[in-house]
């Protein structure tokens, strides 16, 4: 039955979030904003605060998926806690202790041991090159195999939590001309000789959050710490195959990043507003946006692609909860939420002249933490190349 | 009763009944609409017999009670405007039209009286198009669907109408007309009226779309209305009426944009220029990519406004919301579907320039093809 509104259950998660975000990550945003680098430890406690109430909601009442055909259950769950979050703080929200990109892809494509072995994990994923940025084919960190060794090579930058993450998961090539096939991944513990913290970003937003670049000099990790198998595939449904695995985990990992900007943007709309409604401007949602004034108007677009952006990131998480590939849905919601995040952060600012750009309030900093979601876990390009691709039926060698 | 099934959940999932319904819809849209647009809108007219095929839809028939002669099931805004959605694929004016008489019964339903429903719902329970309609915009600029200023004032337990209306769907056809004004200093009324009375003038308009429509002007100089004539014999939930309306129309943009969406994507894959088709091109398969994302954004907002209504939910910044996404959206998925074919969209041989023309309606428009 076409119902659009989100369970009791997740408005439930939501409102917890939320309180959780207002009462104890607002109150720091701005002093970790300041404070580049430094750990933010009172997020220690809300991440806990999170896990726990994901516990006992998961062991409160049956899933409703038990018996009914259409389930509303963690993806969803996610998206929407994670709303809540970033409405809250989206540095803080990523400097949260414990959880990682990496523990995604353990998660998704570990053997039960490995899964096993690094549950309680804090993973960083690495990808990007000095050299290699949405083109992740290309990446130039050798693995090769020494006995019952990997010795991994290589140079990674913009490895989120990179510093304070005690696991890697680490990207590299078995033999670059063997192209993508040849691409696998490999779990490296911190503290592992020749893995080395080489720097940390300083960024315009998200400064709560590390950033950081890691070398790889001669870094030896056992066999079994490969993800997936070793073998390169050989014929072209294989390589297909391979790296198509790999890249299948952002499948669940965009809406949550659409996520991440449809909470910051609603941040900035709910100051926006708070702000105007101090100088007598409201909305009704009455009169037609081009008969009331250019602000109102502005307010009502900027609502109503909130919205859109919401919908889209709900129906993506909705269609990885109910098992239906959503490849073509996960980057429309980033696509979307990305491009509206940015736009309305920056448009907030601007509505609120001299008080947007102030320090004075959260809303020039909401615009500079905005513009990352963007670009991150796949740019606005890379998601309109995806969702060109499938709805045009293309390969990648013809729409390049 | 099974306490799970009745949990809320989010769900994007047609009913049985909603799939089986856009199966017939969706081949009416093809067979019976897509095939005879180009030629009606050229010649500013429906085809003849066109208005009677849709009557075998029952569209009309299915929410009015069995005491009057109908279907009996509840009205359904979220069916109602999947009907739309699929309609529209194949035109959006003449679906427009189709679709007319339903929002005049739609608003009968829920805000008339019941000697109302019982004089004029069973004759659209017989099989035949009956022509009726809803009349709502005035002819200036600024015009907003919240501040009507035609005019009625009570008089002897009587009702005179002045002021004019606009853009009314149907309009030198209908034999009934729901015409919106206010009613002295009380506020928005609505007004039944048959045929046409002394003091009523109708006068065709010419649009750059909506050719089909029959769009017309009415205007009301001292007509002189029963007292039965007004709606629910009391004050119209204008906002109701028009967010209610409000939802139909982002239905018909989304059906018509999926339309501009699908012969798009099939256009770009087969021209070639430079050696290889221009879907190979990102500035072109960009634009496409952008298109089926709007439009799945449109969609879903228009979903939830309708659901939200179903439910007996509030649903007015929904719906406002949803028009809001629909009047940028789809004018930008009009023009970028022209652009696409480039001189050949805009030679009529496309229909995607027809489709450019109606889109732009969509963003004026307001009271008409009510869920």
């Amino acid at each position: 039955m076409i119902q659009l509104e989100i369970s009791d259950k997740h408005q439930e998660t939501y409102n917890n979030a939320r309180m959780l975000a207002e009462h104890m990550m607002r109150p720091y945003s701005r002093k970790y904003d300041k404070a580049e680098h430094q750990y933010p430890k009172e997020m220690e406690e809300v991440a806990k605060l999170m896990a726990g109430s994901r516990n006992t909601s998961s062991k409160g009442k049956k899933p409703e998926s038990a018996s009914a055909a259409v389930k509303n259950s963690n993806n969803m769950g996610a998206v929407i806690g994670m709303q809540a979050l970033a409405w809250g703080d989206l540095g803080l929200f990523m400097a949260f202790p414990g959880s990682g990109l990496g523990n995604a892809a353990i998660n998704s494509v570990g053997t039960p041991e490995q899964r096993k072995k690094y549950a309680n994990a804090y993973a960083a994923m690495c990808i990007t090159e000095p050299g290699t940025g949405s083109d992740s084919a290309n990446i130039s960190t050798t693995a090769v195999r020494e006995g019952d060794q990997w010795v991994i090579n290589g140079e990674k930058i913009y490895v989120s939590d990179g510093e304070r993450c005690d696991t890697l998961v680490v990207w590299a090539t078995l033999d670059k001309s063997l192209g993508k096939a040849a691409i696998k991944s490999f779990i490296v513990e911190k503290g592992t000789p020749g893995c080395e913290v080489t720097r940390l970003e300083h960024k315009m937003g998200i400064r709560a959050s590390d950033t950081a670049a890691i070398s790889f000099n001669d870094c030896r990790v056992p066999l079994s710490n490969i993800l997936g198998s070793p073998e390169i595939a050989t014929d072209e449904e294989g390589r297909k195959k391979a790296f198509g695995g790999v890249m299948q985990t952002f499948d669940n990992t965009r809406p949550a990043v659409a996520a991440m900007a449809v909470g910051i943007a609603r941040a900035a709309l709910d100051m926006a507003r708070e702000i105007l409604a101090e100088e007598d401007i409201q909305l009704n949602f009455e009169k037609k946006p081009s008969n009331t004034s250019a602000i109102e108007a502005e307010l009502y677009r900027m609502e109503s692609e909130w919205e859109g952006a919401r919908l889209l990131t709900l129906k993506a998480a909705w269609m990885a909860d109910n098992g239906q590939a959503n490849s073509k849905e996960a980057s429309m919601c980033k696509a979307k939420a990305g491009r509206m995040g940015n736009y309305v952060t920056l448009r907030c600012v601007e509505l609120c002249q001299s008080l947007g750009y102030s320090e004075a309030h959260l809303l020039e900093k909401f615009a500079r933490d905005s513009k990352i979601v963007d670009i991150f876990e796949g740019t606005q390009q890379i998601q309109q190349l995806i969702v060109a691709r499938q709805v045009l039926g293309k390969s990648s060698s013809e729409l390049k | 009763m099974n306490t799970q099934t009745d949990e809320r959940l989010f769900d994007l999932t047609r009913d049985d009944d909603q799939r089986m319904n856009q199966a017939t819809m969706q081949r009416f849209a093809a067979n019976e609409i897509r095939v005879v647009a180009k030629d009606a809108d050229e010649a500013g007219v429906t085809p003849k017999g066109f208005y009677s095929k849709t009557a075998e839809l029952g569209l009309t028939l299915l929410p009015i009670p069995e005491a009057l002669g109908g279907a009996g099931m509840a009205r359904s805004p979220v069916s109602n405007a999947l009907n739309a959605e699929d309609l529209a694929w194949g035109d959006m004016a003449l679906s427009l039209g189709a679709l007319t008489p339903q929002a005049f019964v739609n608003t009968l339903l829920d805000q008339g009286s019941d000697a109302q429903r019982e004089r004029f719902l069973p004759r659209f329970c017989e099989g035949t198009f009956v022509s009726a309609t809803t009349a709502l915009m005035e002819p200036r600029a600024t015009f907003d669907p919240m501040e009507p200023q035609c005019t009625s004032n009570a008089i002897d337990g009587c009702y005179r109408l002045n002021g004019s209306k606009c853009m009314v769907p149907l309009g030198e056809s209908a034999e009934l007309k729901m015409v919106i004004a206010q009613l002295d200093e009380e506020g928005p009324a609505a007004f039944i009226i048959e045929g046409t009375p002394d003091g009523m003038t109708v006068k065709r308009e010419e649009h750059m779309g909506l050719r089909t429509l029959e769009l017309a002007t009415l205007t009301f100089d001292n007509v002189q209305l029963p007292a039965e004539a007004l709606l629910g014999g009391r004050s119209f939930d204008l906002q109701r009426f028009v967010n209610l309306s409000r939802i139909g129309l982002c239905a018909l943009a989304v059906g018509c944009c999926q339309g501009v969406l699908d012969y798009v994507t099939k256009y770009v894959n087969e021209r070639v220029a430079f050696g290889e088709p221009i879907s190979n091109r990102q500035a072109v398969a960009f634009m496409v990519a952008d298109m089926a994302t709007e439009l799945e954004a449109m969609r879903l907002m228009t979903w939830r406004a309708a659901s939200r209504a179903e439910q007996g939910l509030d649903f007015h910044e929904q719906a406002y919301l949803a028009k809001v996404a629909c009047a940028e959206h789809a004018m930008k998925i009009g023009t970028d579907g022209v652009q696409l074919l480039g001189g050949h969209g805009f030679c009529r041989e496309h229909p995607v320039e027809s489709w450019y023309r109606n889109l732009r309606a969509i963003a004026i428009m307001d009271g008409v093809a009510s869920v």
